[in-house]
């Protein structure tokens, strides 16, 4: 029986990606797990590896094509091995839907929620399902048992784990007007339809050029994050003179264990820190269900420049993690992220942003937030700056900060009360290190 | 402090060191985090070790040899009248049990990494325990904490007076002597399974309780048999009946009992119920939330609070007030604060009565079936059918199930009749795994036993 595996939910809202390259070729025998394609999405540029092993039949798709999530990529030939046993759930989502894809139908047809028979009473499935559930973020409640009696089966919330996510969805850019095909698209509305603009040729000779996927969504997501969001900033200063010094003493120790330390990894403690005090500013605003969406994990994104543009490539759980773990976690991700190796899950689940634009001058900035995020946290170049300290004029190495935040969400007063509490452990770096 | 803070830094600070503690504390260093439990008498185990589950079933299981061998005389074996010297048996209960218990959990805590600092803690703030011991003081600065300060038992609201005669279950529990007439307050668990010992060791004990029913909340066809069981057991059940008034009279207590004149007393035991320890533990200088009924610490499914560096476990968290429970959430909270995807999802927990004869049940109740609208089928298995009860000379036990009309699925089990305690674990497996009638009646059970009771229930509700 042939199979035919389907773009798999991306999540994120995304909906579309750009097929990069084909990795295999038709009548090829592959094994489960081997790269299949290479997919740009809006957020990153990702291998899809195959969810299972057989001889590829046909190739529906072809390098520069944009196809929506359920097209078919790829019809696998009968006489394989099965779809191995499930994944360990230990795997990135991202390969773990993909992995749930070649159920053939696209995803909209398989399995929809639905309340189990029972309607009422307590939750029909073992603890073991119930667990695995929540591995995968699947509301078990909601899935349709097809066991005995109506009960819930690891299979049920697998599949259920591979449908598409229906609202639960984080609001994505209104993903209209999508050309079939071609790179110049249109952006999606925010619900302000920008007035046509001039005829420039009346003035001089014009050249028009596509924008990239990646400029098309950093478009789109600024335009509804400013659109949506009333942006506030504040502005501070942190006497980084110490944290400086210990940054400078410990670079031989930590580039002795594979890091290179840097500002940034104690930025994002101080900021994770601040965080856990300062939990509105680590959440979403939620207007349709009128709730805020205060999240209890501490992931944090990283602006990063790099060749095709702004990219946020997100570490997870900054809270519990020692300065010198970050700093390692950072550098590989960077490092991911300029090569274009990043996967999914690396750019996607961040509560705050932080972005450093100190390596290229400037006194400040003002950023706009990534959006679902509340707040945003800008630093510039440190600078040696004179100081009044006890009556005396000493020189002290100044950074400027900026903290940008959802107005909605938070007040002046918070925003101020947050912004300190970084500065304060910024200019108390010892905290920092046994604050974890 | 002149001479400055003693501060310690760790990743999970415990309060408190009963079930609930030591079941987070032990799965936190599993999980290899630094964890310190803060227990005011420095030790683990907690109300449920020192002074409630263990001591209270060792008591138990003197009662019911003395019960059995009394009813051995129905057999023809006659070991005479019992002599019961306190002073061995308290040392039993003291050393050999408890005592025991205690040196093996310390053992873990050793083996485990798990610091067990003595004290008082209270939070300064969301990340800071200060540490009080008589003259010194320690803070402990915590990335997080996981309250598990339990409960204490209830006062009598007007009632309370000064006086040796009156006691709580801890007190109780201390056997102090076998008073000639006890009063037991209150017609719960507490006050049945220690109004049973002191009745069996020879007091006569009278039970008021306020409501219309021994054991308020638990299915009636459960209670029956142990009601005719303890009716015999205690001189006098008052049901419906308050205590208006305890006054020291030399060397007793007179009670006032609503309806039913005064009566004299050489003890009273009161045991009306048990209320959480959240107080004084200076939640306020945290985001915690206690709630308006009860003062429980409020937690989401995953053991949250709402200070989002402090979590709660156990009987400080709500009813039902067991140690299984708390055991299970000390892990849950352990688990999640440690990133993994872990709730406390349970659907059943057990519940046991240690009377003789024992009431265990778990899942949801006829009444609490019915009560959420779902369509049951129960099945009843009297244990006069039971070759094993026969054997023992117990045919007074009940095993009764309710099912999911339509799915079969096993919503919940009652038992009454010895050994209740032990047979509900089979059937929690079955309501938490939701097994179907079928399932139950379909798994061998060894013959004779009194677990064949749950599979007959089964086998009746298929067949009808």
């Amino acid at each position: 029986m042939p199979r035919t595996f389907s773009l798999p939910d991306l999540g994120e809202g995304l909906t579309e990606a750009e097929i990069v390259a084909v990795l295999v070729r038709e009548g090829d025998v592959i094994r489960e797990d081997a790269p299949l394609l290479e997919v740009e999405t809006d957020k990153a540029q990702v291998e899809i590896p195959s969810p299972i092993g057989g001889r590829v039949e046909k190739i529906h798709v072809e390098p520069g094509q944009t196809v929506k999530v359920g097209a078919p990529l790829v019809t696998f030939s009968d006489g394989a091995a099965e779809p191995a046993s499930a994944p360990p759930p230990s795997r990135s989502a991202a390969g773990a839907r993909t992995t749930k894809a070649p159920a053939a139908a696209p995803p909209a047809a398989s399995a929809s929620p639905v309340s189990s028979t029972a309607g009422a009473g307590p939750v029909a499935a073992t603890p073991a399902t119930r667990r695995l559930a929540r591995e995968l973020g699947v509301d078990v409640k909601a899935v349709r048992g097809t066991g005995p009696g109506g009960r819930v089966l690891d299979d049920d919330v697998r599949a259920a784990a591979a449908a598409p996510p229906g609202s639960t969805a984080p609001a994505p850019p209104p993903a209209k007007a999508a050309a079939p095909a071609g790179p110049a698209k249109p952006l999606a509305s925010v619900g302000l339809e920008a007035p046509a603009l001039p005829r420039f040729e009346q003035w001089g000779p014009v050249e028009r050029a596509p924008l990239s996927h990646l400029r098309r969504t950093i478009a789109e997501r600024m335009t509804l994050s400013a659109t949506l969001i009333p942006h506030v900033t504040h502005f501070d200063r942190a006497d980084i003179t110490d944290l400086d010094a210990i940054i400078t003493r410990n670079l031989e120790a930590a580039r002795a264990k594979g890091v290179t330390l840097t500002l940034t990894a104690f930025l994002l403690k101080a900021a994770a820190l601040a965080l856990t005090r300062h939990p509105t500013f680590n959440a979403s605003l939620d207007p349709a269900a009128g709730e805020l969406v205060l999240k209890r994990y501490y992931h944090l994104g990283v602006a990063v420049a790099t060749e095709r543009g702004l990219i946020v490539p997100v570490l997870r759980d900054i809270d519990r993690k020692p300065v010198l773990e970050i700093g390692r976690e950072l550098g590989a991700l960077a490092q991911r992220v300029r090569d274009g190796k990043a996967a999914l899950d690396d750019l996607r689940g961040g509560t705050f942003t932080i972005t450093n634009i100190g390596a290229l001058g400037g006194t400040a900035a003002i950023p706009i937030i990534n959006y679902p995020e509340v707040a945003i946290l800008g630093v510039a170049r440190a600078r040696q700056e004179a100081v009044v300290r006890q009556g005396q004029i000493v020189p002290r190495l100044m950074l400027p900060l900026t903290l940008t935040f959802d107005h909605r969400v938070a007040d002046g007063a918070d925003g101020a009360r947050f912004a300190t509490e970084i500065v304060q452990l910024l200019e108390a770096p010892e905290r920092l290190l046994w604050e974890w | 402090m002149v001479m400055g803070d003693l501060v310690d830094e760790v990743e999970v600070a415990v309060l408190g060191g009963g079930p609930g503690g030591y079941s987070a504390a032990f799965r936190c260093a599993e999980l290899g985090l630094e964890t310190v439990v803060i227990d005011a008498a420095q030790r683990l185990g907690g109300a449920c070790l020192f002074e409630g589950c263990i001591p209270s079933k060792a008591l138990l299981h003197v009662a019911a040899v003395l019960s059995e061998a009394e009813r051995a005389k129905e057999f023809g074996v006659d070991f005479g009248e019992p002599r019961i010297s306190l002073d061995p048996l308290r040392k039993w209960k003291q050393e050999r049990v408890v005592g025991k218990l205690a040196r093996g959990l310390a053992a873990v805590a050793k083996a485990k990494g798990v610091e067990v600092i003595g004290g008082r803690g209270v939070f300064e703030d969301s990340s800071t325990l200060r540490i009080e011991a008589g003259e010194t003081l320690r803070k402990v600065r915590f990335k997080h904490a996981i309250v598990a300060t339990g409960s204490r038992p209830s006062g009598l609201p007007g009632l309370t007076i000064e006086s040796d005669r009156i006691m709580d279950s801890t007190a109780a529990l201390e056997l102090a002597d076998i008073p000639e007439r006890l009063l037991v307050i209150g017609g719960g668990y507490i006050g049945l399974e220690l109004g049973t010992v002191y009745a069996v060791l020879g007091s006569r004990v009278t039970v008021v309780e306020m409501t219309d029913g021994l054991l308020p909340g638990v299915d009636r066809d459960l209670v029956q048999s142990l009601q005719r069981r303890v009716t015999q057991l205690f001189a006098a059940i008052h049901l419906e009946t308050r205590v208006a008034a305890l006054r020291e009279a030399g060397a007793e207590i007179e009670a006032d009992l609503e309806g039913r004149g005064t009566e004299r007393f050489d003890r009273v035991l009161v045991a009306v119920g048990r209320r959480a320890q959240s107080d004084n533990l200076g939640l306020e200088a945290t985001r915690v939330r206690l709630t308006e009924r009860g003062r429980f610490v409020q937690v989401d499914e995953r053991c949250r609070t709402e200070d989002p560096r402090i979590y709660a476990v156990g009987d400080v968290t709500g009813e039902p007030m067991l140690a299984h429970r708390a055991m299970r959430q000390g892990k849950v909270a352990a688990e999640v604060l440690a990133g993994r995807p872990a709730a406390f999802d349970n659907v059943a927990i057990p519940a046991v009565v240690f009377t003789d004869p024992e009431i265990a049940w778990c899942g949801l109740s006829e009444a609490q079936a019915k009560a959420q609208g779902l369509t049951v089928k129960v099945s009843k298995f009297q244990w006069a059918a039971s070759g094993r009860a026969a054997t023992l000379g117990r045919s007074d036990g009940l095993t009764k199930l309710v099912t999911d009309g339509a799915s079969g699925r096993i919503l919940g089990v009652g038992i009454v009749g010895p050994g209740a305690g032990e047979l509900i674990a089979e059937a929690t497996l079955a309501v938490e795994t939701a097994a179907l009638a079928e399932d139950v009646a379909a798994t061998i059970h060894a013959h004779p036993t009194l677990s064949e009771g749950l599979m007959e229930a089964a086998e009746h509700l298929l067949g009808a």
